[in-house]
């Protein structure tokens, strides 16, 4: 006898369907840039009418689809694998180099579209791979950051209504704050905010450019480098990534990196005009002053252990490179001014501690997260002190405001499935690797599981700045995949559909 | 003036009380037995009826009343009869709440409700609570011009350096008048003859400083500042006087038994450390060092368990003990077994009522020892019989019974002598005994 499922599957579909035709318009940008540059640009269109063409064929499924609550895992889990497997058709039809086979065309994309930032191209350059498809290749990173389905509640009106469940399964943190009685008007002014600080940033990267302090830093560049720092992507046509810039541009960067680890909340009170949000803000004053006291730390580790610090070695290389690399491994990005794969051990270790904290709730970024971090610093002071004072009855406040208990027990759990996760990953990446034979060290490893699961891109060793994850086995490619994309919607939405309460009770 | 008080609880019946000679009082009671019993026990005109009927508000006269005191036990109907009151005649309104939202929430709208004065019980109990547990064994503290001037009843120890001494002996102070002393139930108007005996209760009037530094050098004090403040019981009193000490800067903690109601507090009040236990573990209270806490207030529901938890602290060693005792009869009685203060919220409402009460001059009420006397703030006007004299001249023509505690001037403290002028526009504290009250506010 056949069970009924408990999940409206054709509403779900119809949704992840339209939310396809719609992502579908962003063809456009890689196929102006092929006329542009005179390319191929059949790839883009043939793909462009391929998902748009899918997407319109789902939605025929439910004409007027009403997904519950509990669908919504369902469509953002879904709108993220469909979205990452017609991002990949253009890597596959361009048919150049390591990227036209299917799992590593998969990877790039998944890569792309959750800000990760990890790849397995062999050779990075446009000349190799068109200016279009590199740009393609930045551009997944930007629709990803601030996110696909923030996006279409911003723009589709149908999703008025169940658009905060769907924003609260695919925006990083716990629970979405709805600035605006619309859900609407939230997803814009947070897109807006997005959008305008790229624009910002490309102006500024292209600015350095004219006045001769970039000359690496032309147009394309500036634009392609504006898609992957404000979603904390940290795909880059160039090779070297950041290292192929001047210091000027480096230390451009380091402050648009870090606004990307910023809940953009905050940055919409301020410009409705509470000046004090920012610095209000128990998360913002603590992802401030982690990121401040581990880049002091580094400067200082990298003077004592000679670390080479590119060409010009002195204070202010070491300042530079250690505030761009902590802020980069901090909250996800994944950019590097330098290959800090060169560095010495104790400096690699403060790098591989950054990268388990994340940014913050609500910025582009991925990992456990400030708020996390802080809420368990919190709980577990306040588990000292009860200890001492056993009737003492103390909530935890974050700004202040009391947390609820069951807030916390969640924040708990998902640290700790999130850590599970990322052992059970070394494990898994190191059982297959021995498998085939690969050689691989413990720390490429290491940070090869929580550089996928953490949307950070680059790790160490083989999968250094430098490098690149395509000597991998296939099945291991396939395990960072869903890494990457579990990573981005922050286990449960994906974990969920795994279970079997989900479809049948 | 025809007053209308609503509502004869023990705040309306205070009221009442205080009211009868001078003002033509109307009570409303919903409570036939109450009426009877008021009808015949004061000197007020009692109806029965529901005060929030606007038929019944009529009947007491509502047309032609100058003030409505609406104190209920609810707060809803207290607002209501105000909120009706006003729109049916030309009266001054004043309700009684116990929820301090609802107080917020008049504060931060002007005249809502139909209100003209709003007290809050549970607020000013705390208010109180906190003013005495600041100064060291003062018994009854109360601010005056805006805090220029100080008011403390202090009760002399057999080990205070003052026992056995005269007031002027003891008057080593440049800006602080001792007004009368308490004995037993005898009342004496203090001249500087007047000798001080172990177990008085003396009131004096002054700077806050040297009513500070009185209580510091002359009653036998300990240490100065209360820092370790312990409120069992988190009712709204209780809830009310922790935020009040959080609000001046104090980490009080606030005992209480309830699991859910603790949690509540605890996320009300960042500054203070709750803790769920019960008050009366004494293994608890020694393990958490309640004994040595300057301060305890006992502020649960009963005033039995009240008396109970004070006692406790006391036998541990705890400096001061403050009680919330709801039954009028029961404070002193309490006192007398060794709690330093009992509070009764109902007397504290009564007394800030009431204040509003008095002719217009008349800015600030203090009731001392259950209503034997009062300290009272005014403004000297041009009819006064203080105006333009010598105050020994003036005291001569008022009845005994009156002393010129303090003068604010332009915003100074004047010590009042004997030579002194006061001047219109001075604020005057005096202490008056109640015997004399009413004569004494008319001419002054």
């Amino acid at each position: 006898m056949r069970r009924r499922l408990h999940v409206n599957l054709r509403a779900g579909l119809a949704l992840v369907g339209t939310l396809l035709a719609l992502l579908s318009i962003a063809f456009i940008v890689p196929i102006v840039t092929a006329l542009l540059y005179g390319e191929d640009l059949w790839v883009f269109v043939v793909s462009m009418a391929a998902t748009a063409g899918f997407g319109l064929l789902l939605r025929q499924l439910d004409p007027d689809p009403t997904p519950g609550a509990r669908e919504a895992f369902f469509v953002v889990a879904f709108t993220w694998l469909f979205a990452s497997i017609f991002g990949a058709l253009p890597y596959i039809l361009a048919g150049t180099g390591a990227i036209s086979h299917p799992t590593n065309a998969l990877f790039e994309s998944m890569s792309g579209f959750t800000t990760t930032g990890a790849t397995v191209m062999e050779t990075i350059s446009v000349e190799e791979h068109s200016h279009a498809i590199m740009l393609w290749r930045q551009l997944t990173q930007w629709l990803g950051g601030m996110g696909i389905i923030v996006l279409a509640v911003a723009i589709l009106s149908q999703l008025a209504v169940g658009g905060a469940q769907l924003m609260e399964a695919e925006t990083p943190g716990p629970g979405v704050s709805k600035l605006t009685p619309h859900i609407a008007e939230t997803a814009r002014v947070l897109w807006l905010a997005y959008i305008g600080f790229t624009l910002l940033y490309i102006a500024l990267l292209y600015g350095l450019h004219l006045t001769g302090y970039a000359p690496e830093m032309d147009a394309y560049n500036a634009i392609a480098h504006g898609f992957t720092t404000l979603p904390t992507g940290g795909f880059s046509p160039e090779a070297d990534s950041m290292a192929a810039f001047s210091p000027a541009v480096q230390w451009l960067v380091i402050p648009f990196m870090f606004i990307a680890g910023v809940n953009f909340v905050l940055w919409w009170h301020m410009l409705a005009g509470d000046r004090r949000a920012l610095i209000n803000d128990t998360e913002f004053r603590f992802y401030l002053g982690v990121v401040t006291g581990m880049t002091l730390l580094l400067t200082a580790v990298l003077a004592v252990t000679a670390s080479d610090v590119g060409p010009d070695p002195g204070l202010e290389s070491s300042l530079r490179h250690a505030a761009f690399q902590i802020v980069s491994l901090t909250n996800s990005t994944g950019y590097a001014s330098v290959d800090f794969d060169a560095w010495s051990g104790p400096a690699q270790a403060l790098l591989l501690f950054v990268m388990f904290l994340g940014g913050s709730t609500g910025s582009t970024g991925g990992g456990i997260k400030m708020l996390r971090w802080l809420v368990i610093l919190k709980s577990l002071r306040r588990e000292v002190f009860t200890s001492i004072h056993p009737e003492a009855v103390r909530p935890v406040r974050m700004n202040g405001k009391v947390l609820d208990e069951e807030a916390i027990r969640g924040i708990y759990a998902f640290t700790l499935l999130y850590v599970a996760i990322f052992l059970v990953g070394i494990v898994l990446l190191a059982v297959d690797t021995a498998r085939v034979g690969y050689d691989i060290g413990t720390i490429d490893l290491v940070s090869a599981s929580i550089a996928t699961l953490g949307n950070i891109g680059p790790g160490f060793g083989v999968v250094g700045p430098m490098a690149g994850y395509g000597d991998f086995p296939e099945t291991s490619k396939l395990l960072m995949i869903l890494y990457m994309w579990i990573g981005r919607l922050e286990l449960f939405p994906v974990l969920v559909l795994l279970t079997r309460a989900y479809w049948r009770s | 003036m025809r007053v209308i008080v609503v509502g004869a609880g023990e705040v309306g019946r205070s009221i009442a009380a205080n009211l009868e000679s001078s003002h033509d009082v109307v009570v409303v009671d919903r409570d036939a037995e109450t009426v009877e019993e008021l009808t015949y026990g004061l000197d007020v005109l009692a109806i029965q009826g529901d005060g929030t009927k606007l038929e019944t508000l009529r009947q007491a006269g509502l047309d032609d009343a100058g003030l409505v005191i609406a104190c209920t036990d609810d707060d809803e109907s207290n607002v209501v009869i105000c909120g009706a009151a006003k729109a049916n005649g030309d009266t001054f309104t004043i309700a009684r709440v116990r929820r301090r939202t609802l107080l917020e929430t008049w504060t931060g709208s002007e005249g809502a409700f139909g209100v003209d004065f709003m007290v809050c019980t549970d607020l000013l109990t705390a208010q109180t609570i906190f003013r005495i547990s600041g100064l060291p064994a003062a018994q009854d503290v109360n601010m005056f011009a805006g805090g220029l001037v100080r008011m403390a009843e202090f009760e002399i120890g057999p080990n205070s350096p003052v026992a056995g001494s005269t007031v002027r002996e003891a008057d080593q102070y440049d800006s602080l008048t001792f007004a009368a002393i308490f004995r037993g139930e005898e009342m004496i108007v203090a001249t500087g003859e007047t000798s001080i005996q172990a177990g008085d209760r003396i009131v004096v009037i002054g700077s806050p400083e040297s009513v500070t530094g009185f209580a510091d050098d002359i009653v036998c004090t300990h240490d100065t500042d209360a820092d370790e403040v312990v409120i069992v019981g988190a009712s709204e009193i209780g809830f009310q006087t922790a935020r009040e000490f959080e609000e001046h800067g104090f980490n009080p903690r606030l005992i209480e038994q309830d699991h859910d109601r603790a949690r509540e507090c605890a996320e009300a009040l960042p500054n203070t450390m709750v803790m769920e236990n019960d008050a009366t573990d004494a293994e608890f209270l020694a393990r958490e060092h309640v004994d040595e806490a300057d301060i305890v207030v006992a502020a649960l529901d009963g005033d039995e368990k009240n008396l109970l938890v004070s006692l406790l602290a006391r036998r541990l060693g705890v400096d001061r003990t403050v009680a919330v005792i709801e039954n009028l009869e029961y404070a002193e009685l309490f006192e007398t077994v060794g709690i330093d203060v009992a509070i009764n919220p109902r007397e504290e409402t009564a007394e800030e009522i009431v204040r509003f009460t008095r002719t217009d001059h008349t800015e600030k009420i203090a009731m001392l020892e259950h209503d034997r006397a009062e300290v009272i703030e005014i403004e000297a006007g041009q009819n006064s019989v203080l105006t333009g004299r010598e105050i020994a001249d003036a005291t001569a023509d008022l009845p005994d019974g009156v002393v010129i505690g303090a003068i604010s001037r332009g915003g100074r403290l004047v010590t009042p002598r004997g030579t002194t002028v006061v001047q219109p526009g001075d604020h005057v504290v005096v202490f008056v005994d109640s015997a004399v009250l009413d004569e004494v506010s008319q001419v002054i």
